[in-house]
């Protein structure tokens, strides 16, 4: 290391951030986390092997017994599985946050001239990508099952974007929960507690027709349903324009609401 | 701006966590190029000091400025002026020791290419060159250490914010860190060093500033501090509780100060300039009124002494918030009275 000249006046940081940090710092992050997932496989095998149970689970046990308005459970189910994947793997958010706090890694990020909503852009897109990757091997498990796309190539590309979509925005959610717990075992506990009733009692698994009329409404008015239609009507080639239009509706006033809360939250410390 | 700004000037600053106040109106001045320590038990307000000057905590009320910029108004510039090494290694474990120096480093706003080369330079400068292509998962708690204040070197800061950069490591550990504080020093880095440890402050700074309770209560060079204190400590003893203030009575006017008595320990210390001519004397006059200690010892002074000195009690562990991180310090204490 070069030694510093410390009787030259001292060069005038900049006040302001390039516009362009935004991007190059959450790229440094989104690295960073990736390499996390690469070289942690045990955790992305086991994350992966639990939606994969849910399908056979779901699939050859349950199956039988569940009545559904498609043809066969299989193609009901596995556009559920996408979204109910996305919308578990997004509670990693949570922990990887707060053990980002708890160990001082947070405070380091905050001490340097980097752009304040990059750390959690970063952690956000490195969820999005490992989604990607998860997603694709569901849809692989579920050919084998007899899932099948039947709406087209564009129609089922949709149906995955609006379940990566939809990840996304909860991950911005678990973001600001990992933030607000600061302690990730309490992070990881506290995940399922709004995902529990929202997963289980939506379209995911069984059609919200047979369930009691004061549950059906919650379930056929929540995000997670709204958005399971949406996703198995382009995997199905059944989807309405509304189904579309309401999904991305939900996505998009989660992401209004919790990006700019996790970010204010981060900035505080 | 003015002409030539301070490294650091804190003026009245104040943080109250809940009902806790950490900081209580500090005032505090570092010139460029000077070793700043800043001593005190746990909980004093050292940390929290740190978190402002390092922007991660607004203060309630006063103000801070880093070569002139205020934390607050100018944080973007306060940031690329200072690294920043916490009490905990904040690197990451999955991450090689180049990724983490490399990342802090384009955080730092470097280009690619200029990141790479300061990264190497680190670990070569921190004795981690051979180690530097593994996970840091298999670092030793030393080496994390050495690795996180590479990190904070990255961005080469002006002024270098260590906090505790040497509790918890081991003697040889710690003397690599002290070296390598050095060599920065003679650089020309401003440094503001927390510790709890008197020798460490006394090794390395210029200033010393002694907080407790949030407040500043001494300010001076080393030398002048530890002239307040006497250049010994002479330490003794007593078995029995109810004779520790008449014992301590018997020892007036031996050394260079009040002797002071700590029940709990039931330990009387006294500040001394001659150590074994005041040694001697003490024991005469314990010889004579039949008085004998259950240990008698002459050593130097400790932060202990400073704030017995100082404040007329010592760095107890209730005093401190954070009961914690002091259970080592109560496990050594048990351990000695065990012993006595």
């Amino acid at each position: 290391m070069t030694t510093i000249d410390q009787s030259a006046p001292i060069a005038l940081p900049p006040v302001r951030l390039p516009v362009s940090a935004i991007f190059t710092d959450s790229f440094v992050i989104a690295k960073r986390n990736l390499l996390f997932i690469i070289r942690t496989p045990q955790l992305l095998v086991f994350s992966t092997i639990q939606p994969v149970m849910f399908v056979l689970l779901f699939r050859f046990v349950f199956g039988g017994a569940i009545n559904v308005p498609t043809e066969s459970y299989a193609s009901y189910l596995l556009p559920g599985v996408f979204v109910q994947t996305v919308v578990f793997g997004s509670t990693t958010a949570a922990v990887a946050l707060a053990s980002d706090l708890k160990a001082g890694i947070i405070d380091r990020f905050r001490s340097l001239p980097m752009a304040r909503s990059a750390v959690l852009a970063g952690r956000t897109a490195a969820d999005a990508v490992r989604n990607v990757f998860v997603i694709s091997l569901m849809i692989l498990v579920g050919y084998a099952v007899d899932f099948r796309f039947q709406g087209g190539v564009l129609s089922a590309l949709g149906a995955m974007g609006i379940a990566l979509l939809f990840g996304y925005a909860w991950s911005w959610f678990f973001a600001l929960v990992g933030l607000l717990v600061r302690d990730p075992e309490t992070a990881q506990v506290a995940g399922f507690v709004p995902l529990f009733p929202l997963v289980f009692a939506s379209s995911i698994f069984v059609s919200t027709a047979t369930m009691p009329s004061w549950l059906q409404t919650f379930a056929e008015n929540q995000p997670v349903t709204r958005v399971t239609n949406a996703v198995r009507g382009l995997a199905l080639g059944t989807a309405t324009t509304s189904d579309v239009v309401i999904a991305l509706l939900w996505i998009g006033g989660m992401l209004l609401v919790f990006a700019p809360l996790a970010t204010w939250r981060y900035r505080k410390g | 701006m003015e002409a030539s700004p301070q490294a650091v000037e804190v003026e009245g600053v104040a943080v109250s966590f809940g009902e806790t106040r950490a900081l209580d109106g500090v005032d505090l001045t570092v010139g460029t190029g000077t070793v700043q320590g800043l001593l005190g038990p746990n909980g004093a307000g050292k940390t929290t000091l740190v978190r402002v000057l390092a922007t991660l905590l607004r203060p309630d009320a006063g103000c801070a400025r880093v070569f002139g910029y205020d934390v607050l108004r100018d944080a973007t510039r306060v940031r690329a002026l200072i690294g920043l090494a916490g009490q905990f290694a904040a690197v990451d474990g999955t991450l090689t020791g180049r990724e983490n120096l490399e990342m802090v480093g384009r955080l730092y706003r470097l280009s690619r290419s200029e990141a790479r080369s300061r990264a190497t330079d680190a670990l070569d400068r921190l004795g981690l060159a051979d180690a530097g292509d593994r996970v840091v998962r298999g670092y030793s708690g030393g080496m994390r250490r050495r690795l996180d204040l590479g990190a904070s070197l990255v961005g080469r800061p002006r002024l270098l914010i260590l906090d505790e950069p040497t509790t918890g490591l081991d003697p040889q550990s710690r003397n690599d860190v002290w070296s390598f504080i050095r060599e920065l020093v003679a650089d020309g880095t401003t440094v503001l060093l927390t510790t709890q440890y008197l020798d460490e402050a006394d090794n390395l700074a210029d200033h010393i500033v002694v907080i407790d309770h949030g407040k500043v209560i001494a300010n001076g060079t080393p030398r002048e501090l530890k002239a307040r204190m006497g250049a010994d400590v002479l330490e003794l003893h007593v078995e029995d509780v109810a004779a520790l203030e008449s014992t301590a009575e018997l020892l007036r006017g031996i050394g260079t100060g009040e002797p002071s008595v700590d029940v709990g320990d039931r330990r009387i210390t006294l500040p001394v300039h001659q150590g074994p001519v005041d040694l001697m004397s003490a024991v005469r006059r314990l010889d004579e009124s039949g008085v004998v200690p259950s240990d008698l010892s002459l050593r130097r002074p400790s932060l202990d002494d400073v704030f017995l000195a100082l404040t007329g009690r010592g760095t107890t562990p209730e005093d401190a918030e954070d009961a914690e991180a002091n259970g080592a310090r109560q496990g050594r204490r048990r351990a000695k009275k065990g012993a006595v």
